[in-house]
């Protein structure tokens, strides 16, 4: 009986709902502080306002004031925080308010969680996940709209996630949270109002696969965040020239699907990674790398990289120029045919 | 030390003697070169052994820095674990952690300290009434993570003591160099917290003052700073030079004041214990020392898989991967 219950649960498609990415992520965030009472929201303004984005919104009146909770504004201490919650026991999903204010944290993030586990040889795990809203493309001040994927993914003990849309969003926080290494999970901005009639689904593929969003057979676009969403309009409009672009969402930035990237390149010969931070040792050469890799003999062209340039963030009006435009990623693509 | 219990103070002395032989045995490895190198206790007994004494070590928690050998072996810590980081064997050291209740050895020397107020905001989330105890010297005092701590730590009335060795000297940056506002303890008000300047060489005095505020804190009343003001005699580390930055007589003066010495003065003085009591602390100390010393030169170095093996909890393809890879190339 009871394994009759089991399979109908399993087997009942969830309903389709029309959300955006903030109201997904916030519904995650529901169900992971229901399902384990060791889990711990906190930052700055994440109680009674919710949040600067909203993503927070009405956890603190559910849940109470001891699990959602107001920290005061100091970055490094609110990841310090979570190290010393982590170790008496609690499941901490901090909150940086801002990717550029993440900088000043970095020596918690990177010095203490993800080396406590090495550095007490397994006596001492770090289940945190970072909440982090990410990348730019909402023209906002400084320090508003950074990259740190390159950052975190080359610090070993750090597992980093990107999703692109509200479905990928509420499944890898699910997968973060209850993961029990540390993941810094980057919530691209931009994508936040983004909203759609999205299935909510528990997570089924395992830490670190990439999908593909759309299948092609002349060459495979990389991305992750919100240039998933640029890439899927490049495809189209390559379509309208009978150019058929395969589009890979990494999702995860580490551990990287190898496999993934190279069954799809290996399949279209081609490959153009496109991401929102500068280009020099960002995870696009990483990208590069591993296709170059793995896929050498089924290479037609050398891999393409369109990114942010090698400037700091620049101001509202430069912004459009600074982010990976559809023009830009066309011409990459161009580029790899020509070969 | 006539108001304190005599088999408490019987305790800080053996703890403190056998701190004392350990530390003389360590720099003696470090000159064999088994250590390639060691930071001294050697005159902060008194404020390690008598703050650590003042926990529980079943529901309190430590978080030490990389100078706590004192406060590790009166904690009760495994103690050829702990001087395995010294040997350089595991950068944390190979005591367990979480079971000893003390925090792994960590050079970020501010680093640990919103560790403790993370741990103690969990405490009170729960309802359980432990402390947590976060060590730092006069130098972490300048981090932002230590004033980050102590303000958060005043905002959520959390049960920490913040215990500060100021041992006058940050490497070769000396206290009025380092410490603006004439002291660490001063700085608590800024926070609304209460600070307490102790003689970090009476044992007695830091033990009440540390006592206290662990009481204060386990009743739910909040955080308390110590700044227990003591001297490093010897230099920041064996790699060090201190007669190109400081005046060897203030040491020497500060020598004069060995805590071993001023607790065993008191000891005999209040009755506590008597020469022949005490020669036999002594040699109980001794042999104690060099258990831990031959234990720790004997350990085995860990084994080169160990290097993959506690990255994560659940491991990923690339790093197994590279871990084949290793073996492969380890085996050729």
């Amino acid at each position: 009986m009871t394994e009759l219950i089991e399979r109908d649960e399993a087997t009942a498609e969830p309903p389709t709902v029309e959300l955006s990415m903030q109201q997904a992520i916030n519904r995650a965030l529901r169900v992971l502080l229901a399902e384990d009472p060791a889990t711990l929201v906190f930052g700055e303004d994440v109680g009674a306002l919710g949040g600067v984005f909203r993503v927070t919104d009405g956890l603190q009146k559910e849940f109470g004031d001891q699990r959602v909770f107001d920290t005061p504004l100091a970055e490094s201490a609110i990841m310090g925080m979570a190290v010393g919650l982590a170790m008496n026991g609690w499941r901490p999903v901090p909150e940086l308010q801002f990717d550029g204010f993440a900088y000043p944290a970095v020596d918690q993030i990177v010095n203490q969680v993800a080396r406590m586990n090495y550095r007490t040889r397994g006596a001492a795990p770090m289940p945190i996940t970072l909440r982090l809203p990410s990348f730019g493309g909402i023209q906002a001040p400084e320090h508003h709209g950074e990259s740190l994927e390159a950052l975190f993914a080359h610090t070993p003990g750090l597992k980093v996630a990107a999703p692109s849309d509200a479905a990928e969003a509420y499944s890898l926080l699910l997968q973060s949270v209850r993961s029990d290494d540390p993941v810094v999970y980057m919530e691209p901005k931009a994508r936040y109002w983004d909203r759609k009639p999205v299935v909510l689904r528990e997570p089924t593929d395992p830490i670190g696969t990439s999908r593909i969003v759309r299948h092609g057979r002349h060459a495979t676009l990389i991305a992750w965040g919100a240039m998933v969403h640029r890439c899927l309009k490049v495809a189209e409009l390559a379509a309208e020239d009978g150019v058929e672009l395969e589009v890979l969402d990494l999702r995860w930035l580490k551990p990287i699907d190898t496999a993934g990237l190279a069954a799809s390149v290996s399949r279209t010969k081609r490959a153009v990674v496109v991401h929102e931070a500068p280009l020099t040792a960002g995870l696009g050469a990483e990208v590069a790398a591993l296709v170059t890799e793995n896929c050498f003999r089924d290479l037609s062209a050398p891999v393409q990289r369109v990114t942010g340039f090698d400037v700091p963030y620049p101001a509202g009006p430069l912004e459009p120029q600074y982010l990976p435009t559809i023009d830009r990623v066309l011409f990459a693509v161009q580029r790899t045919l020509e070969y | 030390m006539d108001h304190l219990p005599a088999d408490l103070t019987r305790a800080l002395y053996r703890h403190m003697r056998t701190a004392r032989d350990l530390d003389t045995e360590a720099i003696a490895l470090q000159r064999q070169g088994v250590f390639p190198a060691y930071v001294s206790v050697r005159g902060q007994e008194a404020a390690q052994v008598a703050s650590a004494s003042a926990l529980d070590n079943t529901r309190d928690f430590v978080f030490p820095t990389y100078r706590e050998m004192a406060s590790a072996l009166a904690y009760g810590v495994e103690m050829v674990g702990y001087m395995s980081s010294h040997r350089a064997l595991w950068h944390g050291g190979l005591y367990d952690v979480m079971a000893s209740r003390f925090g792994a050895v960590n050079a970020v020397v501010g680093g640990p300290v919103p560790h403790a107020v993370g741990w103690a905001v969990g405490e009170r989330l729960r309802g359980d009434d432990g402390v947590a105890l976060a060590y730092f010297g006069d130098g972490a005092s300048s981090e932002g993570d230590v004033h980050e701590s102590m303000n958060f730590a005043g905002v959520f009335r959390a049960p920490v003591v913040f215990f500060c060795q100021n041992n006058q000297w940050a490497l070769s940056v000396p206290n009025d160099r380092q410490v603006a506002g004439g002291s660490v303890a001063a700085r608590a008000q800024g926070y609304g917290l209460p600070g307490v300047l102790v003689d970090g060489n009476d044992a007695g005095a830091v033990y009440e003052a540390t006592a206290e505020a662990v009481a204060r804190a386990r009743r739910g009343d909040g955080p308390t700073v110590i700044e227990a003001l003591t001297y490093r005699v010897e230099p920041h580390s064996t790699s060090d030079d201190p007669t190109r930055y400081r005046d060897e007589a203030e040491t020497a003066r500060w020598r004069e004041r060995d805590p071993v010495t001023l607790l065993r003065r008191a000891l005999l003085a209040a009755g506590h214990a008597a020469e022949e009591d005490l020669a036999e602390d002594d040699a109980r100390a001794r042999r104690q020392a060099a258990r831990i010393r031959d234990g720790v030169a004997s350990a085995p170095e860990p084994d080169g898989s160990d290097l993959f093996t506690h990255v994560f909890r659940e491991t990923t393809e690339e790093l197994s991967r590279q871990r084949r890879t290793w073996q492969e190339e380890v085996e050729l």
